[in-house]
């Protein structure tokens, strides 16, 4: 009986900013086709893994190992062109440049074939009547979105989406919330950053819960509570 | 001091021990020392050796006073400033002006500081606005502009400057001695002026807006006011030196007023010395000075030189000859921060 | 009459000085680097153009296949051996790296060349005039501004339509995260390097033909490319041929009446617009914020 492989791998890893450090010691996997949901406090380290993972963060100790190649060492660019987006916390649009080019520059590393600008449009066709309007002038469920259609427009494999539910109205959310569920059926596999703990836990087949740079806990979704979660959260151990 | 375990899984809070905070040492006291011993001898110089010494000395003196003066603004403020030699020519001109009306040129240093840090107040509300690179070459503008306004007074000579006058009662052995000793004391009052400066929650502040304005501005720094304070002391500092540099040789036209190549000097001093530390300037000082006297024979290639070696120094050893020596070998001779010495061992 | 001869010269004399200031603009809006050696550079241009043209028994405009390209190059080595590693080392380095730079290329050139201050030959072109009316032009001035203009275009047309376009505005709104979205930034800066010297050596190419130059001319050129960048709005191309014709028409208009006061008017016109607009005329409100300090977003 083989087990599901692993798209994504990572162990030990410790990261710091200056004389600060961030992780200490993170390991988590990810299997292909599932989804993995990132959650903890502000400041437990959720961006800064994310980021590690993409390539803009340098790791000092441990790795990270996808689709069977350590790529702890490799710039944001070959990691994209292997397979690994980000949306960006804040969504970081362009703010210069219209929608359709900040689409177009998402593709910088890696022109997909399986997600033309077409495809793009038709899975976001808000955005597609706004394709020639500077991003800066778009609502925020649209930048959002357009954050998406960005990391979409190099054909990931690996999606990592940090905090999309930000600012948005419930309604928005649940739209893009659909959207995500419609790339999983189509074999994404994705590691989402969710301040929203239910609608976390709805998406996602797995949990990863921070708690100050460390990993208060790791599961299934099936196999915890939502206590539990909340528990690991905020710190209060067991025992 | 020990807290009761908290129900639940808490370690003991550890023990506090104490430690001491130290802002000063048994090497700085000696050092200190040793520079007031230091500055006495330099003072009798004209009396036991005289004028074959004083004439390099006081090269090296004003370098000590430039370097220190610029690490105040660049190495600590995060100003760089490629414009002070506008200050150095208005401190040339007003001891020009103040000899002119009679004053003792000797005394007319003081006002020649004042007056270039009152005119570097309104300019100070134009380019403080600015940092970085534009700040800098903002600085490079009021300095040229300073110089066309010179060369475009005639009171002041124009284009082909004027002679200082007042000075003809003293005697050459006199004069000099005097020049060298109102050198001596502007170089003593930069250095010390400045370290003073930065000791105080001055120093603190300055380098925290040097490094990160904006983290500064959100901590409650006024950032504002040491961005200024910086400026207008390194400014009257400028005057000093222009007004001690019209003294020497007497005589004062634009072109050599308002050279850019006191701010390629102050640069290359401070960077090779050290930003950001005391002693550092006056290191850069003394390789200046040695460098000139070696190398001066070969004209413009001292220059590249001189370039070359800033460049290599802010790529490859940013923190300078100083800061490298105090990295390794943990000097800190006249020390502006705090260090933390836990107990015992 | 003069007058309208004065304003149209100033107005032709400003495509000249954005054609020096482009260069600077761009590589403070891509890479938030102010080049203190620009104007070096330009002159160093200047000097290789009166090499080639010497040598070659051409006039100047002869030798710009040989010499642009050439420029371009020194601008990618410039920035993949010098400004890329000052970047690594903080806000100031860039600042003290370039002025290092700009000291060593003008005594290089004191060095080299002597301080005797040089002309260009400009050929026919630098000599001929025209007339409308009672309105004379120079052709040379001419020339320069259509350059100017030319090259903003160009430059235009390069950033909104194509993908290197893209990726360098991309990068100068937001570095970080264009290294996210996998843009490779060391291109993207050295191309931009490359062009700027490249700009840089043909505006010195214009500026010894119209003038002279010398090893020291390099320090007033980069004072008004400066300004016209400033005056015109960081961040923004042809707002620099809007502050370089401000800034022409002033100096000739003021040199009409009094000819040592011209350079002086244009410093003091500059210092104005610093005082009441400092971020200029056409700038983005977040170009102007940076100016200040307040930090690149992101």
């Amino acid at each position: 009986m083989s087990e599901p492989e692993a798209l994504l791998d990572i162990a030990d890893l410790d990261v710091f900013y200056g004389d600060f450090q961030a992780l200490f010691g993170v390991s988590m996997s990810v299997i292909r086709g599932g989804a993995t949901a990132l959650v903890g406090a502000n400041g437990a380290g959720k961006t800064t893994l994310l980021r590690t993972i993409a390539g803009a963060q340098a790791a000092a100790a441990g790795f990270v190992r996808y689709d069977g190649s350590d790529i702890t060492t490799a710039p944001p660019y070959r990691r994209i062109s292997r397979g690994i987006a980000l949306v960006p916390e804040g969504r970081k649009l362009f703010p210069s440049l219209t929608v359709e080019e900040n689409i177009q520059v998402g593709a910088a590393a890696a022109a997909s074939d399986a997600w033309p600008l077409d495809r793009i449009y038709t899975v976001f066709p808000v955005i597609a009547r706004r394709r020639r309007q500077r991003a800066s002038t778009l609502s925020g469920g649209e930048q959002q979105a357009v954050a998406i259609a960005r990391a979409l427009a190099s054909g990931p494999t690996l999606l990592l989406l940090d905090e999309i539910s930000l600012g948005l109205a419930p309604l928005l959310v649940e739209e893009l919330y659909e959207t995500l569920s419609g790339l999983r059926s189509a074999g994404a596999t994705m590691v989402i950053v969710e301040q929203d703990l239910r609608r976390a836990m709805d998406a996602c087949d797995s949990l990863v819960c921070l708690l100050e740079g460390r990993v208060a806990l790791a599961a299934p979704v099936a196999s915890v509570s939502r206590d539990e979660v909340v528990a690991a959260y905020f710190g209060e151990g067991t025992s | 001091m020990t807290r009761d375990t908290a129900v639940g899984s808490r370690d003991a809070e550890p023990s506090v021990t104490l430690v001491a905070v130290s802002r000063w040492s048994a090497a700085a006291s000696a050092f200190t020392g040793a520079c007031v011993v230091a500055v006495l001898i330099l003072a009798v110089i004209p009396y036991v050796i005289g004028g074959p010494a004083e004439q390099p000395l006081i090269t090296l003196l004003t370098f000590v006073a430039m370097a220190s003066l610029w690490n105040l603004l660049a190495g600590f403020s995060g100003l760089t400033s490629f414009g002070q030699q506008a200050y150095i020519g208005v401190g040339a001109y007003a001891l020009y002006l103040v000899a002119a009306h009679g004053i003792n040129p000797f005394g007319g240093i003081v006002l020649a500081a004042l007056v270039a840090a009152v005119v570097s107040l309104p300019v100070s509300a134009l380019v403080l606005r600015l940092s970085g690179g534009y700040f800098a070459v903002a600085t490079l503008v009021v300095a040229a502009t300073f110089q066309i306004i010179a060369t475009l007074s005639p009171s002041v000579g124009g284009t082909t400057g004027v002679s200082v006058p007042g000075l003809a009662g003293y005697g050459d052995v006199l004069r000099e001695a005097l020049t060298y000793w109102a050198t001596l004391a502007v170089a003593v009052i930069s250095v010390a002026g400045v370290y003073l400066l930065v000791r105080r929650t001055f120093g603190l502040d300055a380098r925290a807006v040097g490094s990160d304005p904006v983290a500064a501005a959100s901590s409650g720094v006024r950032v504002g006011r040491i961005r200024l304070l910086a400026y207008l002391v390194a400014a009257g500092g400028a005057g000093a030196v222009g007004a001690l540099i019209a003294l020497q040789t007497l005589y004062v036209e634009p072109t050599s007023a308002f050279s850019i190549q006191y701010s390629v000097d102050m640069l290359f001093m401070v960077l090779i010395g050290g930003m950001g530390t005391i002693e550092g300037p006056i290191v850069g000082a003394l390789v200046l000075f040695a460098l000139q006297e070696t190398l001066s024979a070969y004209g413009a290639w001292y220059l590249v030189i001189v370039g070359g070696l800033a460049v290599v120094t802010t790529l490859v050893a940013p923190r300078g000859l100083w800061g490298l020596a105090s990295e390794r070998l943990g000097w800190s001779l006249l020390p502006v921060g705090y260090r933390v010495r836990s107990p015992s061992r | 009459m003069t007058w309208v001869n004065a304003v149209i010269q100033g107005m032709l004399l400003g495509g000249l000085y954005a054609l020096i200031a482009c260069g600077l603009s761009l590589t403070f809006g891509v890479m938030r680097i102010v080049n203190l050696a620009h104007g070096d550079l330009a002159v160093c241009g200047a000097y290789l153009a009166l090499v080639l043209s010497t040598f070659f028994g051409v006039p100047v405009w002869v030798t710009l296949p040989l010499l642009l390209p050439a420029a371009f190059a020194v601008g990618v080595a410039l920035q993949l051996l010098l400004f890329g590693r000052a970047l690594r080392h903080g806000v100031l380095a860039p600042v003290l790296v370039t002025f290092g730079l700009a000291v060593m290329i003008e005594n290089l050139l004191q060095v080299a060349a002597t301080s005797d201050p040089r002309g260009l030959n400009g050929g026919a072109l630098a000599l001929a005039s025209f007339h409308i009316g009672s309105i004379t032009v120079s052709w040379l001035f001419l020339a320069a501004f259509l350059t100017a203009c030319a090259v903003l275009s160009g430059l235009q047309l390069l950033l909104s339509h194509t993908s290197w376009g893209r990726k360098v505005r991309a990068t100068s709104d937001d570095l970080d995260t264009a290294r996210l979205v996998g843009i490779k930034v060391r291109p993207v800066f050295a191309t931009v390097a490359g062009i700027a010297v490249a700009t840089a050596a043909l505006a010195g190419v214009f500026i010894g033909t119209i003038g002279t130059f010398d090893p020291l001319t390099g320090t007033n050129i980069l004072i008004f490319a400066f300004e016209a960048v400033v005056i015109g709005g960081i961040g923004s191309l042809w707002g620099t041929l809007v502050g370089g014709v401000i800034m022409g028409v002033t100096q000739v208009v003021v040199g009409e009446a009094n000819q040592a006061y011209a350079v002086l008017a244009v410093n003091l016109l500059f210092l104005a617009v610093l005082t009441v607009r400092p971020g200029g005329l056409f700038t983005s409100r977040q170009a102007a914020g940076e100016l200040q300090g307040q930090g690149a977003p992101g």
